[in-house]
């Protein structure tokens, strides 16, 4: 069991609140996954300039003047905030390849959580409540977020084993359920180039989809090839820098409800994590169909 | 009326309060508000009360249900249901999947559409979908009826026993051992009183369904296949 939660907002004059009920609805699915939690936030990017979100198991001595380390690595201003036991690097769009590079050197210690031009990946081992808290999620604005409560079935309870997974620029992917064959669809995609962080089976899949988006696919028709190349159960939330998608296997055990009013799509594992979203007593509400891409773009 | 908020008062006390009436009650009349998709409620009634929910419900609703009836003004999450006995749930909008799943006796009517599995096993409960159904519906399903306005999903009735199922739409697939029926005058009879009892009297007519059932090949000991047991 896992819950996930997800809100693509169509009315821009709801964008200052996202933080804020995205923690109410991962708040709602801690009994569907209380070991840890993790929240991709997505805002409005400034132009030339993208994020780098990093964590770290010891943040007071690793964040320590790494802002000025790596700005000299990269030959680039960087600014660094800090939240808890992450941290978001502000840099040049055309610097941020280098920078990632130049992280591994300065700081091996340091995990990257996500890069791109307006993603934020925040995610910790805990109760959602204490998670949302420490990073302080219900302050933040956005465009469209993703949240997952996690119940660890297929890897160890780490930070790197809890969702959102991102594997590609301003990328990331949350699941519930379980893929029976990622071992070797991780063999097909390392030998394709793609770089793994963890044994566990959702990173495959997040590391499917980017495979398929390099390569030119569009998001519905890379998350259609998971419904043929990926074995299990899933139901997929998808997170792109300006899309959203969702996606679950055939047989369809692992359970979804979408929301949708003129002002936002909203998905939840249950439909009581989107009881308190405005005007939901009025909204369309729909079981997502058994192999069935749905995805919004703006 | 009885009003119970299920916000401020919370689930145990709505279902204790309700299990309690069992026997003899003038209190046969209950609204539950703000139940916020709440999972589990009014599980395990046993008196022949009237309970409606007003809005939508989680896990389980009005599962093992005997007696009451249990009128839901939403729409409802999965196991609706589940393990009924006896009494009547009836939901103004859609079931999520294995709605009615192992049911004994009782009548469920879902007035919108109903997810994947559902009735998986029924036992004797009566199922009237005025939508349609989703794949892998009445699984295994040993008696009773399911009565379908709309379509039905893959492998409708798959490994069925005995249960009958009226389809009056399109069926995507039929499961291992289901395959369609002659319509019989005692069928058409069964289906009208289904349909009225269903509150769908006034959308579809008896003759418009196509009956299935089990071919009764996959149950039945066969010699032939003995060394495959």
């Amino acid at each position: 069991m896992c819950g996930i939660v997800g809100l693509f907002l169509k009315d821009a004059s709801l964008e200052p609140k996202l933080g804020e009920m995205l923690t109410e609805m991962l708040i709602t699915m801690t009994d569907r996954g209380p070991d840890s939690a993790g929240i991709a936030i997505y805002s409005r990017g400034h132009d030339g300039h993208a994020k780098l979100t990093v964590q770290s198991a010891n943040p007071d001595t690793d964040f320590d003047g790494l802002a000025e380390k790596l700005g000299a690595a990269i030959a680039a201003k960087v600014k660094m905030a800090v939240k808890d036991t992450h941290a978001v690097f502000d840099l040049p769009l055309d610097r941020l390849e280098a920078a990632r590079h130049a992280l591994r050197d300065i700081a091996p210690a340091i995990k990257v959580m996500s890069a791109g031009e307006g993603i934020e990946i925040y995610k910790e081992v805990g109760l959602p409540k204490d998670v949302a808290a420490r990073f302080d999620v219900s302050k933040m604005t956005g465009t469209h977020g993703i949240g997952h409560t996690r119940m660890a079935t297929e890897s160890a309870v780490t930070t790197m084993g809890a969702h959102p997974f991102s594997t590609g620029a301003d990328q990331c992917l949350v699941h519930n359920g379980s893929l029976s064959n990622h071992n070797s669809v991780r063999r097909v995609l390392k030998r394709a180039g793609m770089t793994f962080e963890t044994e566990n089976d959702t990173e495959v899949a997040a590391a499917f989809i980017s495979h398929k988006l390099q390569e030119g696919a569009k998001l519905g028709e890379a998350m259609e090839a998971t419904l043929t190349d990926l074995d299990g159960f899933f139901t997929f939330v998808v997170g792109t820098k300006n899309g959203f998608g969702v996606v679950r296997d055939p047989i369809a055990c692992k359970p979804a409800v979408m929301a949708e009013t003129d002002q936002y799509v909203a998905f939840g594992s249950e439909y009581r994590a989107m009881v308190m979203l405005p005007g939901i007593e009025h909204a369309r509400v729909w079981e997502p169909e058994p192999a069935t891409v749905y995805f919004w773009e703006r | 009326m009885q009003s119970f908020d299920l916000a401020a008062q919370g689930l145990r006390a709505l279902n204790s309060t309700l299990h309690a009436l069992n026997g003899q009650t003038n209190q046969t009349s209950w609204e539950v508000i703000n139940p916020k998709g709440a999972h589990a409620i009014a599980v395990g009634l046993d008196a022949p009360i009237d309970v409606t929910v007003r809005g939508s419900t989680g896990y389980y609703c009005a599962g093992m249900n005997k007696q009451a009836t249990v009128r839901i003004k939403g729409s409802a999450g999965p196991g609706v249901a589940e393990n009924m006995m006896s009494g009547t749930v009836i939901i103004d909008g859609d079931a999520s999947q294995y709605a009615g799943a192992t049911g004994r006796g009782g009548l469920l009517v879902i007035k919108g559409n109903a997810a994947s599995r559902c009735g998986i096993s029924m036992k004797g409960i009566d199922i009237v979908v005025h939508g349609n159904i989703g794949h892998m519906s009445c699984f295994m399903a040993q008696s009773g009826n399911m009565v379908v306005l709309g379509d039905a999903g893959d492998a409708l009735g798959d490994s069925l026993y005995e249960a009958r199922l009226f389809v009056r739409g399109s069926v995507k697939s039929l499961g291992a051992d289901c395959i369609e029926k002659e319509m019989r005058p005692e069928h058409l009879a069964l289906l009208a009183d289904l349909l009225a009892r269903g509150e769908a009297d006034h959308l579809a007519k008896p003759e418009e369904f196509k009956r299935y059932g089990s071919a009764r090949k996959l149950y039945n000991f066969n010699v032939d296949n003995a060394s495959s047991y």
